[in-house]
């Protein structure tokens, strides 16, 4: 084993304290050390946004950090989005209903790039969440039912939040 | 794809830094990592050591004195992008901002790093050039300012030393009012600019142009600044087709070829991308948008 | 749909709620005790002797198990080279992949040796330290400078660099041409490029001794392929080794192939004695996963004053790469396809498949079919122009009318079968899509854009696509004791909703509820032969065998119940997981209990005489294809001065004959139109001309993201084909077959103030440009 590094992490809202190698990336980390396995790796360069996950809210491309990086910080992947068992997320209800996704592979980041940019944004254009899911790409959907969950995630959202 | 080995580094100070920088052989070091961790994982870097920047205390910062916006190295694009000073003050930056790369890319990506890194495609540099930025640097001795036109020293190679950090940017502002716009080309949205065109203009109740600046990024190892056309549009209007005529000159400039595009049809955008620069930098000078 | 309880409705997704909640299993996914990982050393060139290969430091060094060539290979071979050729008369040469490189590497990226280690990370330290010395030898990079007298041999032991040689055709096409008023001739550059399904390659591999059983986990497309090669290469018997194909992310054509890496992974887990795993990375799917590449077409259509076709003939160049790793049909259907849809009364093409040293190339989503397309809808945009006929007009006079229909066209396909356009209206299909761009308005549009100084444009293109290829797929319905009714079926899932649709076919004959239908595919185990996912084929084939199996299953219930209820089948229906007697619920039985009552009780007899078992296993067997059709029309606007390409309205019209889930179907369309758009303004897979792959990443190579994409209208017809019990055509790759044409023809259209002419895709904006200020000083 190369130099390692001991970190600790909350994921999920679950504490950890691991030993890693430091040149381990952070979504070989999640996979393969947490047993995390949601989170995907399409390019490992950066461009596919599929290891996208949250860095204390804010979404960032897993591949792209170093899991030591991730020493004393937040993260929540595709597994934490759903407040329960039994409950999934506003926005992944909607993926389900407006066809979303097909493989399933992008879906990943595509949650975590939209659970953020919903927050940020909470009554986008078609155009803006276009924008906003730019750096995550889809070969199996052509992104229309991804654009119409995100829109329709965003009305549930701002419906639960007025009522 | 991954990192090959390395030995990683943590410091907190930037002494701490400018000390390793010193001391170890073949070290890398690692601000935003959207640069640096794609070139590990494809392994075209093999440093021995990777000097993480992001615990270094004091480095993310941005701040407006007197005509002079200071921008810490490890400032987040991010927090570029969300800032009310940059919007007021720099709002070429702003512009620009929003066309660089994406929102994931932007949460780490810092201004240090891309200004370190210099990739000719890349927008920051070219805003830096065009408003005549001063980059400071950090070594063994002290810190120095280097203006930006003397930053770019090659092809991704900046005027820091071996034992120097990038610690911070000095921009001075324009005046209230001025016009800018940050134009480019680019395949996609937040792709990379083939070429780009960054314009400033201050221009005088007759609707006459009393300043200007003109940057063309993409082209070559630095953003180059189009000084003779600068000088020709002092006491020019907004006339587009005159505007035209001056921006011909852009097929001149030197322009690399690659998989993205060859010299000539980047040298065609520049003479495209500065007219649609100046034109919508004039039209927000003179408030029509 | 009325009456029907679930069949044909938008219901959820069966696969959604794992994959949203992360609790899919891709095959990385997959970790198994004791695992290890490989890495592949690879050609750094595109043409090489290899006169030695050092594996002792890389083997030494901490953390590898392994580092294996062809040679350490040999003795547990069979057979050293994958034959996986679709059968032809076609081929001039024979040229199958090593397990791993046998003395010449053909294509950067051909493995040489495979490393087995503790991690990937190590693996790949070691693969840089695998020491190959490399002859290098003059590497062939283009297919037509391949044909050329005094070209280098892309294998240094071939006669030439001709795979295959083949001609089609029917009517005297040379007298025709002779005679014929309007002569029109056009040189096409076509290309198309990778799969770059987001999830690349991988396989998961371990040895049960016990059992004597090899498992392969593979993101395949076939699994029964993938078993049928094994068994063949490593010498195995039926029983000794089982593929599984976990979730798959995305397959589009590329993941049919079996490749190198599959077979030493196998004999990698089986000689360590220890599961090994191997995933493919974005860069390795560039140079290795097999890929579309470059045609080129020399074509002449013959037309009347009228503009009526009299006859197509030509000639094409088809990029075959460095090996077979499927057979011509990639180039067969090219030239098949061209006259599809309209009536040509004679037709010629010949083509030739050179071998290159570039990555083997076999079909990608659309397989050949936006290239034939391609071809007719640029002749006909150019026969119209010349003759001074509307683009939509040229069309009507040579669209088969639906009358016509089942019409025979001249041409066979590669079994030899008559290719019969079995049910759909192609004119009307025309009409809608001319009506949502409303192309009737267009020329005013024009004008007024133009008087703006902006430049746009309208395109149309129509397709019709043989799907549904046979020859079956085998479904089997099984209730067991339980009352779960299991769907089991060679079909591959890939993302496009197999399960779903299998279940919404069951469940629907057997008790309307969907949760309680289970269904296994993609597992050689559970069903004894399958063909697997392509061309458009699973619903066809797999969804009537499904649709058979489920009647023949209910039938049987019924007719068990029947007798167990003292009622009369006619009487009775099956709801969710009972069957009770109409307008008498409290009068049931189980599913459960009926599947129990023919499973057998020692020394008793069957009731009613009946076979043992609630099951039944069909292949619905088909010999022809089913044809969907559909009109792409499409508007955009160009900015001459960068070369932009920016949509203002893309419109499908589409007929997939009977839609088992219009929200499925819907995003079928939608994904394949991206990727038709990304292959006409964006996916360029480039090589130097040492053959050297310069498209490497996703930056280097573009893939259209959300804000490229226009919002797609759609629109349906539904012509149910004769040719199976659902009526239903395939769709999966319909998007991407009109999306270059009619996106080229609108560029043009856009571009004719300067009377630019466009002869090939993709189109990148320099090109644009460039044709703009050719145009420009031709004129002066």
């Amino acid at each position: 084993m190369g130099e390692t590094k001991k970190i600790s992490l909350s994921v999920n809202g679950k504490s950890y304290e691991e030993e890693v190698e430091v040149r381990f990336h952070l979504a070989d980390f999640l996979r393969q050390q947490l047993g995390l396995t949601g989170t995907h790796l399409g390019c490992e360069h950066g461009v596919c946004g599929a290891c996208t996950i949250l860095l204390n809210g804010r979404s960032v491309r897993s591949c792209l950090l170093l899991a030591v990086q991730a020493d004393g910080q937040e993260i929540t992947t595709i597994e934490g989005i759903a407040p329960s068992e039994d409950e999934m997320h506003p926005l992944q209800e909607a993926f389900r209903d407006n066809h979303g996704l097909q493989c399933g592979f992008c879906t990943p980041g595509m949650l975590t790039t939209l659970i953020e940019f919903l927050g940020d944004n909470p009554d986008p254009t078609e155009r803006e969440v276009r924008e906003a899911i730019s750096g995550n790409l889809c070969r199996c959907t052509g992104y229309q039912g991804i654009v119409a969950a995100a829109l329709d995630a965003a009305q549930r959202l701002r419906e639960a939040k007025g009522a | 794809m991954k990192p090959p080995p390395f030995s990683y580094h943590d410091p907190s100070s930037v002494g701490e830094v400018i000390s390793l920088l010193g001391n170890l052989e073949n070290p890398k070091l690692l601000a935003g990592g959207q640069s640096l961790m794609p070139m590990l994982n494809m392994r075209y870097v093999l440093p021995d050591h990777v000097i993480d920047l992001n615990k270094v205390d004091g480095l993310s910062y941005i701040n407006e004195n007197g005509g002079t916006i200071s921008i810490g190295g490890m400032t987040r694009q991010r927090d570029l992008e969300d800032s009310d000073v940059i919007k007021a003050k720099c709002p070429l930056m702003h512009d620009a901002l929003l066309q660089v790369g994406h929102r994931q890319t932007r949460n780490r990506g810092t201004i240090g790093g891309s200004l370190s890194h210099l990739d000719p495609a890349a927008e920051l540099p070219a805003v830096c050039a065009a408003h005549d930025a001063v980059i400071v640097v950090q070594g063994p001795n002290g810190e120095r300012d280097i203006p930006f036109a003397e930053f770019p020293i090659a092809y991704m190679t900046p005027a820091t030393e071996m034992d120097e950090l990038l610690t911070g940017i000095k921009i001075p502002t324009w005046a209230e009012g001025h016009g800018y716009a940050f134009v480019e080309f680019a395949r996609r949205h937040g792709d990379f600019a083939i070429t780009s065109a960054a314009a400033l203009l201050e221009v005088g109740e007759d609707g006459a142009i009393t300043r200007a600046s003109l940057t063309i990024g993409g082209v070559g190892a630095a953003p180059v600044r189009m000084s003779d056309i600068e000088q020709a549009l002092i006491g020019q209007s907004g006339d587009e087709e005159k505007l035209r005529e001056l921006c011909e000159a852009g097929r001149e400039i030197d322009a690399l070829g690659d998989v993205y595009a060859s010299s000539e049809y980047r040298q065609h955008l520049a003479t495209v991308m500065s007219r649609r620069a100046l034109v919508k930098a004039y039209d927000r000078a003179t408030g029509k948008a | 749909m009325s009456g029907w309880k679930v069949f044909g409705s938008r219901v959820k997704r069966l696969e959604d709620p794992a994959l949203l909640t992360g609790q899919g299993r891709f095959v990385d996914d997959i970790i198994l005790p004791e695992m290890l990982h490989a890495a592949f050393v690879r050609s750094p060139h595109g043409h090489a002797k290899i006169t030695e290969i050092d594996v002792e430091q890389a083997r030494s060094m901490d953390g590898v198990h392994a580092v294996y060539t062809l040679n350490d290979f040999r003795p547990h071979l069979a057979n050293e080279r994958l034959v996986v050729g679709l059968p032809s008369p076609a081929y001039k040469q024979e040229l199958d992949r090593p397990t791993l490189a046998d003395g010449e590497v053909v294509y950067v990226g051909e493995p040489v040796a495979i490393v087995v280690a503790d991690t990937r990370y190590i693996a790949e330290d070691a693969a840089a330290i695998v020491i190959v010395d490399y002859d290098i030898l003059p590497a062939v990079a283009d297919c037509r400078a391949a044909l050329e007298d005094g070209s280098p041999l892309a294998h240094s032991t071939s006669p030439h660099n001709i795979l295959a040689q083949f001609d089609m055709g029917y009517g005297e096409v040379d007298a025709v041409f002779e005679s014929a008023p309007h002569v029109y001739s056009e040189s096409m550059w076509q290309h198309r490029g990778g799969s770059h399904s987001i999830e690349c390659r991988g396989a998961v591999s371990f040895y049960d001794p016990t059992e004597d059983l090899l498992t392969l986990y593979s993101a395949t497309q076939a699994a029964h392929t993938a078993k049928n090669v094994l068994i063949d290469m490593l010498g195995l018997n039926e029983n000794q080794i089982r593929v599984i194909i976990p979730d798959v992310g995305g397959g589009f054509g590329p993941k049919l192939v079996f490749y190198q890496e599959d077979v030493s992974v196998v004999l990698a887990a089986k000689l360590l004695g220890r599961p090994v795993k191997w995933t493919e990375d974005r860069r390795e799917h560039f140079i290795s996963t097999t890929q579309e590449r470059d045609q080129f077409w020399e074509v002449e259509i013959a037309v009347d004053d009228d503009g009526k076709i009299l006859g197509i003939r030509g000639s094409m160049i088809h990029d075959h790469g460095a090996y077979t790793a499927r057979g011509i049909n990639l180039a067969f259907n090219s030239a098949l396809i061209v006259s599809l849809p309209y009536d040509v009364p004679c037709y010629y093409m010949d083509v030739v498949l050179a071998v290159t040293n570039k990555v083997p190339v076999t079909p990608v989503r659309g397989a050949g079919h936006p290239q034939g397309i391609f071809v007719m809808e640029r002749l006909l945009d150019r026969a119209a122009r010349e003759l001074g006929i509307d683009r939509p007009e040229i069309r009507r006079r040579n669209l088969i009318p639906t009358e016509q229909l089942p019409f025979t066209k001249g041409l066979k396909t590669r079994g030899d079968a008559p290719i019969v356009l079995d049910s759909g209206d192609y004119l009307a299909c025309m009409e809608d899509a001319l009506g949502r761009v409303d192309f009737d308005g267009f020329p005013a549009r024009q004008k007024k854009a133009l008087e703006e100084g902006r430049y746009i444009g309208v395109g149309i293109a129509n397709y019709v696509k043989g799907t549904g290829r046979g020859p079956f797929e085998t479904v089997t319905v099984r209730i067991g004791p339980s009352g779960k009714i299991m769907v089991y079926s060679g079909a591959a899932a890939m993302g496009q909703s197999t399960h779903t649709m299998l279940t919404q076919i069951v469940a629907e004959y057997l008790g309307g509820d969907m949760s309680n239908v289970e269904v296994v595919t993609g597992d050689s185990s559970v069903v004894p032969m399958g063909i697997g996912g392509s061309a458009s084929r699973q619903t066809v084939t797999a969804g009537s065998s499904a649709l058979l199996a489920a009647q023949e299953v209910r039938d049987k219930a019924l007719k068990i119940a029947a007798h167990m209820l003292e009622a009369s089948e006619e009487d009775l229906e099956i709801e969710g997981s009972e069957i009770r007697v109409k307008g008498v619920p409290d009068l049931k039985v189980g599913l459960g209990q009926v599947a129990h009552a023919v499973a057998g009780t020692p020394g008793y007899a069957l009731p009613g005489g009946i076979e043992p078992g609630m099951e039944a296993t069909k292949n619905f067997m088909i010999d022809d294809l089913t044809f969907v059709n559909g009109t792409a029309a499409v508007e955009v606007e160009v900015d001459p001065e960068t070369g932009k390409v920016s949509f203002v309205k893309y419109v499908i019209v589409h007929d997939c004959g009977t839609v088992v889930n219009p929200m499925i179907v819907d995003g079928q369309v939608i994904g394949g139109t991206a990727h038709g758009i990304g292959n006409a303004l964006f996916e360029w897979m480039g090589y130097d001309e040492s053959a050297q792959p310069i498209t490497t990443n996703f930056a280097e190579y573009l893939l259209v993201s959300a804000p490229e994409m226009p919002h797609i209208e759609l629109g349906h017809m539904e012509s149910p084909t004769p040719l199976n019990p659902l009526g239903v055509k395939g769709v999966g790759e319909c998007g991407v077959v009109p999306a270059p044409a009619a996106i080229i023809s609108a560029v043009e259209n856009a571009l004719s103030p300067f009377g630019v002419h466009i002869d090939q895709v993709p189109l990148r904006p320099p090109e644009i440009v460039e044709k703009i200020q050719r145009a420009k000083a031709l004129a002066s």
